[in-house]
């Protein structure tokens, strides 16, 4: 019996740790968003000025990022567990999770395709990246303790 | 004969108070356009509206979102205009008892799930305000599935204990008599229509707010996952300036530049219909309550 705890203990550590990796990688995608639609909040919120040039770059950036999420290869079965706020429902509704990416690669992709040239036009184009943003988290992810 | 004393004394402890004859009178004759401010402010949609509503769908209050928790499945109800099925025929006196004393108009009890432990705390011109806006939105026909609570739960009656011990309409947070006008009008929004405490405050055993950490974050309702720490004490949001505070209730972007998510994606979307005034307030407000740690557990394994 003892045995067998240790066994499983010993097999939950290897889990984490294989995972670990997944997960810092998930993890550092996610900054490098949030990074690029800083860039585009600061403007929208007054607190940097308009630059074409700079909202060109961050959406370009952002656009790239996110086209290089592949679910099957960074949400591994088992990766919801450590350091991670992934919920649950990624696994448990893999068809819906996928929607939600595949959502978000289209609107970055239109973004970069189209780069907002004035303030009127970058509030639109942050307001439909920030609700992919939203409706992804809304359902997708956990907060934990 | 003791059974039937402690009977009677339970009848009694239990029985549903209405609000008395002075309030009523604060009540006033109810404004549409100022109760559409207190509609955001409280968020009535996200849990009445149909799950999953968009666009002028989330005004049509249907009911039928499902709070499954440890005490059992609530089923949010119809409260739309609609006479039969909805709210649309109750008075104001109803309204205001609903709201302000979680009692029903047929004088029975109404489940904290509903939070009228914030409620209480609201003014009641604001309360007749709400429901004169709430009259000029869609009736919708159709009953929401009711409750489904194992016992003791599923009795009602037993709710008048509850009540004595954690339905009040004072303030929590207490104030300085020279407190900005500010921090008052947040503390307002947040503890009444807001009722930010009925799920970023910890609960005790009884399911009551554990008001001595107040706001300090919990473990959620449903699931596994908790709500944030919204005190500037350890693990909350101490380094978010009140502008940061009031800006992520504006577009939802916190100041890393995460996005809102959760049950919160809802409420923010609610906040970003107030006035830029209001939204200040309440980020002036949790600047200026007193910081607690972390209200939920530490996670059980340590990070991998």
């Amino acid at each position: 019996m003892r045995k067998l705890i240790l066994a499983i203990s010993a097999l939950a550590l290897a889990t984490t740790a294989a995972f670990a990796d997944v997960i810092a990688d998930r993890k550092a995608v996610m900054k490098e968003n949030g990074k690029q639609v800083g860039v585009l909040v600061k403007m929208v919120q007054g607190e940097a000025d308009f630059d074409a040039e700079a909202v060109k770059a961050a959406l370009t950036a952002l656009n790239d990022s996110v086209q290089l999420i592949d679910v099957a290869a960074s949400f591994p079965p088992g990766s919801d567990t450590g350091d991670t706020t992934a919920s649950p429902k990624i696994w448990e509704d893999p068809a819906g999770f996928q929607a939600q990416v595949d959502k978000f690669k289209e609107v970055t992709a239109a973004a970069a395709a189209a780069p907002a040239q004035d303030l009127e036009a970058l509030k639109p184009q942050l307001g439909s990246i920030g609700q992919s943003c939203q409706s992804c988290h809304e359902a997708f992810r956990v907060k934990k303790g | 004969m003791l059974g039937g004393i402690g009977a009677a004394a339970f009848w009694l402890l239990t029985e549903p108070k209405r609000l008395d004859a002075a309030t009523l009178a604060e009540l006033g004759a109810g404004d549409a356009t100022r109760g559409e401010r207190i509609f955001w402010a409280g968020g009535c949609t996200s849990c009445h509206a149909r799950p999953k509503s968009e666009g002028d769908a989330r005004l049509e209050l249907a009911g039928g979102l499902e709070l499954d928790t440890p005490f059992g499945t609530f089923v949010a109800p119809n409260i739309s205009s609609d006479p039969q099925f909805g709210i649309g025929n109750w008075s104001q006196e109803d309204f205001a008892n609903a709201m302000m004393r979680g009692v029903a108009p047929d004088g029975s009890h109404l489940y904290p799930s509903f939070p009228y432990t914030s409620y209480a705390r609201m003014n009641p011109a604001d309360v007749a305000d709400l429901q004169a806006f709430m009259k000029t939105l869609p009736a919708v026909s159709g009953d929401a599935p009711d409750h489904r609570l194992s016992f003791p739960f599923n009795l009602r009656r037993g709710l008048g204990l509850w009540k004595l011990l954690y339905l009040s309409d004072e303030p929590v947070v207490a104030l300085a008599a020279d407190a900005p006008q500010q921090v008052a009008l947040g503390r307002y929004l947040a503890e009444g229509p807001g009722h930010c405490g009925e799920c970023h405050t910890p609960r005790d055993l009884a399911g009551g707010a554990d008001k001595t950490r107040w706001l300090s974050g919990a473990a959620a309702a449903e699931g596994e996952g908790i709500v944030p720490n919204i005190t500037s004490g350890e693990g909350g949001i101490g380094d978010w300036s009140q502008s940061d505070i009031a800006s992520y209730f504006e577009t939802g972007f916190t100041p890393e530049f995460d996005s809102v998510g959760g049950t919160m994606v809802e409420v923010q979307r609610n906040l970003a219909r107030l006035q830029p005034a209001d939204r200040e307030a309440i980020a002036a407000y949790l600047k200026a309550i007193p910081p607690h740690p972390n209200g939920y557990p530490a996670r059980a394994s340590p990070a991998g």
